[in-house]
């Protein structure tokens, strides 16, 4: 399974924590720590199970296969709302525009 | 021309009364001569086809942004600077489309519009944020002589090179009153709360951050603005101090602001 951040949302890290919004009926979500792990590893090209083994594993004392089971229900919940895309390919996603493109990264809160 | 946040709209329209209600709604807000930023023609018809209490509906096509709701029609094409609105001789309906259009151009400055009082004191603007019922008037009401309210309702945010100013507003809420037509840098956003007693406490980034965005008018359900609005939210309170004031509804919670 892959996963890839849809262009179709904005995403911003404050201070500790990941704003998601929709940009097709501006709700807005907040994502826990292992949401916002998944979302910002979710490029596309790596399969999920790199991911949690790479990012989850190592950040969360869990069992391997307990991990890739709460992922991949995490990612289908995403998914369901619109944040993550989900393929069993590689996912290739275009930024709605420029500006979306220079502010999908998150980045680190200055306050 | 109505003229807000330094944004001056020409109003074209052939009815005499109607440019009159116009004027006497906008006041202290009109300006005459120079550039207008936009043109605005009103066709004073009732639009066809539209429940009388449909929602307000934006979205955009083409370069063209289209708005509507059971009282209006409207188009506005920001490349040609022009846009047109259908309605009936009432204030209700074009005091909505100014609304959606200052927010569109907003957004694409970095600023926005929030349901928000504000006043200027000492130089600097405060802005105080609430969803209905959460004091907006009340501290309006309470504000001292030295204070200039901005609005009792809407605050308008603009994002300039040397920081983020505040503006007087027309859009009023349950005082009816115009605010100044005056502008300030801003100092601070305050979140309401009413309580037993004054204070005032830092809050989170993030919280700042999702309070500010469940204030600001949203209007499109178009991917882009959205992401110019959220972002024009997250850099605001990266850059302005968010504070929840709690008060008591009396004068003394002035003492604490300014």
């Amino acid at each position: 399974m892959y996963v890839a951040r849809s262009p179709r949302i904005a995403a911003r890290m404050l201070g500790e924590e990941m704003l998601v919004m929709s940009g097709h009926d501006s709700t807005l979500f907040t994502l826990n720590p292992t949401a916002t792990i998944l979302w910002q590893a979710a490029d596309g090209s790596t399969p999920l199970n790199e991911i949690v083994e790479q990012r989850i594993c190592s950040e969360f004392e869990v069992k391997p296969e307990d991990a890739m089971r709460d992922a991949e229900e995490l990612a289908e919940d995403l998914a369901k709302h619109g944040i993550l895309l989900i393929a069993e390919q590689p996912i290739s996603t275009q930024p709605i525009s420029k500006l979306a493109a220079a502010t999908q990264e998150p980045v680190e809160a200055k306050r | 021309m109505i003229e807000i946040g330094k944004t001056p709209v020409r109003v074209n329209t052939s009815d005499e009364q109607f440019l009159r209600l116009v004027q006497s709604r906008y006041a202290g807000f009109l300006s005459e001569g120079g550039a207008a930023e936009f043109d605005l023609d009103v066709d004073l018809r009732a639009p066809s086809g539209m429940e009388r209490d449909a929602p307000v509906r934006v979205t955009q096509s083409a370069g063209r942004w289209f708005l509507e709701r059971g009282d209006f029609r409207a188009e506005w094409e920001p490349a040609k600077r022009r846009g047109s609105i259908r309605q009936t001789a009432n204030p209700y309906s074009i005091d909505a489309v100014l609304r959606i259009v200052h927010t569109l151009v907003l957004a694409g400055q970095g600023g926005f519009l929030l349901h928000s009082a504000s006043a200027i004191r000492n130089g600097k603007a405060f802005l105080f944020a609430g969803v209905s019922g959460a004091g907006k008037t009340t501290i309006s009401r309470l504000a001292p002589p030295d204070a200039t309210l901005l609005t009792d309702e809407i605050s308008y945010v603009r994002k300039l090179d040397a920081g983020y100013m505040a503006y007087g507003t027309p859009f009023t809420g349950e005082l009816a009153k115009l605010g100044e037509n005056a502008v300030a840098p801003v100092d601070t956003l305050y979140l309401l709360a009413q309580g037993a007693e004054n204070r005032i406490e830092p809050v989170s980034v993030a919280d700042a951050g999702r309070e500010l965005l469940a204030n600001m008018l949203f209007f499109a359900e178009d991917p882009e603005y959205v992401h110019r609005a959220f972002q024009a939210a997250c850099d605001f309170v990266h850059r302005v101090p968010v504070c929840r004031l709690t008060f008591v509804p009396d004068a003394r919670v002035w003492e604490l602001i300014g």
